[in-house]
């Protein structure tokens, strides 16, 4: 059992006698050429800024235009400089930082006990929520001209990490990649709009409708589907989130296609409007009218929409139907071997899954009052899975972080002006953003493969009885 | 053993196909009730697909399973092992990024939740390392213990038929001692009913009360675990050069 030795927590004993000797020589005196060392790194560094003009003179120095009777010549040596330095400089501090050091910056940060880690997370979380619920009036209080934006993309953010932990319930516990999870969040979205417009419904009331509905569909994609896994699947949901998108361009005469259903009735609070005027919310309870009232009750609308879901998600978790969830993920032979109807574990994962895309969409139309097909595009389904991968799959603080990361980080690129100075008056971030999204994408998974969060909480802990019997203290074992 | 005892389960005929291609061609097996029951045969002989067939997939297309006087034959798998027949499947499929404890948990999914803390102490006086290794993830064990831990995890369902698949595969012989210590004390003192698909014969045929061996999809002999041990054939195929 010599393997399993190495799992026993013993690392931390200081070593003592012969095993400090091994270390001591294990760290040899630095030699006189330290390939660590800054001469070393500069002129490395150096190195790659030459190639760089080597290779970057005809591609960035010698520009051609067309010109009369030929091609015409431009010199651009300032370009030629700039992108030279730019290799040298970016050279020189990965040697510095990550390559040619002692301590690497991208060396892993050595865990603390578990214990420890955990009352780390822990706190973040509750610091988290606490932010998260006194958010719209740090804004209304520290950035009364902004607080309108901010709360606006506070919605955005807080839609779109419900929508993660959603996907998170398919995706990251079930195990099944979801390409078309869009779908649950059209059908919502259309649930609600069409509801409104042909029967005249509210929101409180389509909400639950909408979310059956959605975990309907859920099911119906669930059938299909059920033996198919990985790549397959991926596939088949891409399809059907495709399909349902079509369908609701296309069927003209019910859902208007292209043109998009409008006039979405916004949520009342426990049946007052919150408009302008008598009978609203403002007049009933004596304050005056302001439309920010409105941005701030969506947003605990949604903000109570999400937590619902990881509430239930965390819940579930500790269930046996959450803990088979994640059974079916690992090893679907090994769930069937046990008894577990993998059948009806997929669809539940489905119908819920599907049912929280459904209140987020239902969420989607009242908060934006238009809906059309164009909202459910691939992108859509796109984002949410990346938010639910670089997150960390099935971690529910991961989803936080990546989509206040992705969503605020898209937000933030729109405010970024003093970037034209920098690159000329043309120069427009947000154009750039999905090179950025797709670049922070590439370097988390190359940094970070298993999301930004990948530490898995058990779900259950032995709590071991002490009970030392006669025969133990005899033994002398009764600790 | 008593030879009178009562037939758990009776594997009649039966036939299994992958596509059109034939891995079992009417095999006939008993269990008794309170035996060890080995089967051994080389590489694709069709040992795990009759394991597997007994639990329902792939289903036999013909042939008759009857397990404690139910026809099993039809049943879907999650409702053949709530009738409690446990399977330790082929390459122990733990959980790996679950813990111990959940593994355990998913073993006693079927299980009424009040008998689960005596169950698990139960295991653990059995496999005393696991309760070690209780918090650990199931992909951070060793072999050994990753053994222990699927025949854990088939005990946690309580099971009448406990079924393994090649529990010695990949593990150092001191390991493989162990485990089928652990086997021969459930079998002795809870008489637990055992149906052990194995390729080391020597060490099978000698914990097994019974053995069959299986040559392309067949049984080609069977006998008490003594007999088939002396039996020249078995020696020849099986055990020339495995013995230690």
């Amino acid at each position: 059992m010599a393997a399993s030795n190495t799992n026993a927590p013993t690392s931390d004993v200081t070593p003592v006698g012969a095993q400090a000797e091994a270390e001591a020589h294990r760290l040899p005196p630095a030699p006189a050429n330290n390939p660590h060392s800054l001469a070393a790194s500069v002129r490395d560094a150096a190195i790659a800024a030459f190639l760089a003009g080597v290779l970057g003179f005809f591609f960035i120095g010698v520009r051609t235009d067309i010109a009369p009777g030929g091609l015409d010549l431009r010199m651009r040596w300032g370009a030629w400089i700039v992108s030279i330095l730019v290799v040298f400089a970016g050279r020189l501090l990965l040697n510095i930082f990550v390559w040619k050091t002692d301590k690497p910056i991208t060396r892993r940060v050595k865990t603390g006990s578990g214990g420890m880690s955990e009352t780390v997370s822990k706190t973040l979380k509750y610091a988290l929520l606490a932010f998260a619920l006194i958010l719209p009036f740090f804004f209304t209080t520290f950035f009364p001209g902004k607080d309108r934006q901010f709360i606006d993309l506070a919605i955005l953010i807080m839609t779109y990490i419900m929508l993660g932990w959603g996907l998170n319930i398919v995706v990251g516990l079930a195990g099944l990649l979801d390409l078309g999870y869009v779908a649950f969040y059209a059908v919502g979205a259309y649930s609600f709009a069409l509801l409104a417009q042909y029967l005249d419904f509210g929101f409180w009331l389509a909400l639950p409708l909408a979310g059956l509905l959605a975990a309907t569909w859920g099911m119906i994609l669930g059938f299909p589907v059920l033996r198919l896994r990985g790549d397959y699947l991926a596939i088949v949901t891409l399809a059907f989130g495709e399909i349902i998108r079509v369908v609701l361009l296309n069927w003209y005469e019910f859902t208007k296609g292209p043109d998009g259903i409008s006039g979405i009735p916004k949520p009342t609070f426990f049946g007052l409007e919150l408009k302008r005027g008598e009978g609203g919310f403002a007049d009933f309870f004596g304050i005056a009218y302001d439309p920010i009232h409105r941005f701030i009750f969506l947003y605990y609308i949604i903000l109570a929409l999400a937590l619902i879901t990881n509430l239930v998600t965390m819940r579930l978790r500790r269930l046996p139907i959450g803990r088979a969830w994640e059974a079916l993920r690992e090893d679907e032979i090994a769930c069937r071997s046990l008894g577990i109807n993998t059948r009806n574990t997929k669809l539940t994962a489905f119908a819920i899954g599907a049912m929280f895309g459904g209140f987020a969409g239902s969420f989607f139309a009242t908060r934006q009052g238009f809906i059309s097909p164009e909202s459910f595009t691939f992108l859509e389904s796109a984002i949410i899975l990346a938010i639910v991968v670089l997150g960390g799959l099935g971690s529910q603080i991961g989803v936080v972080i990546a989509s206040v990361v992705m969503i605020g980080g898209i937000e933030l690129l729109r405010n970024l002006g003093f970037l034209q100075q920098v690159f000329g008056s043309g120069f427009d971030p947000v154009q750039y953003r999905m090179l950025i999204f797709g670049l922070a994408m590439v370097l988390i998974m190359v940094w970070k493969p298993r999301g930004l969060v990948s530490t898995r909480e058990p779900s259950a802990v032995y709590k071991e009885k002490k009970r030392i019997g006669a025969d133990m203290v005899a033994q002398g074992e009764g600790h | 053993m008593s030879g009178a005892a009562e037939l758990l389960l009776a594997v009649r005929g039966v036939e299994t196909y992958y596509g059109n291609i034939v891995a079992l061609r009417g095999v006939d097996m008993d269990v008794h009730r309170g035996e060890i029951v080995t089967l051994i045969g080389a590489n694709g002989a069709g040992k795990s697909t009759l394991m597997m067939t007994i639990c329902g997939d792939p289903r036999a297309r013909k042939g008759r399973i009857v397990y404690d006087g139910m026809d099993i034959t039809q049943m879907p798998t999650h409702e053949i092992v709530s009738h409690g027949i446990a399977q330790s499947p082929e390459g122990r499929r733990i959980f790996p990024r679950m813990t111990v404890m959940e593994n355990l948990q998913m073993g006693a999914a079927l299980v009424d939740p009040d008998h689960f803390d005596k169950d698990i102490e139960k295991v653990f006086k059995l496999f005393p390392r696991l309760k070690e290794r209780i918090a650990q993830r199931g992909g951070t064990l060793s072999g050994g213990e990753q053994q222990m831990l699927a025949i854990a995890r088939a005990l946690m369902s309580r099971p009448k038929l406990l079924l393994l698949d090649e529990p010695s595969l990949g593990l150092a012989p001191l390991i493989v001692k162990q485990i089928f210590d652990a086997i021969r004390e459930l079998n002795e003192k809870e008489g637990l009913t055992v149906f052990l698909v194995e390729q080391n014969a020597f060490h099978a045929l000698k914990l097994a009360h019974r053995g069959y061996v299986m040559v392309n999809g067949v049984i080609t002999m069977s006998g008490t675990g003594a007999e088939l041990l002396k039996k020249e054939e078995v020696r020849a195929a099986y055990l020339e050069g495995g013995r230690h």
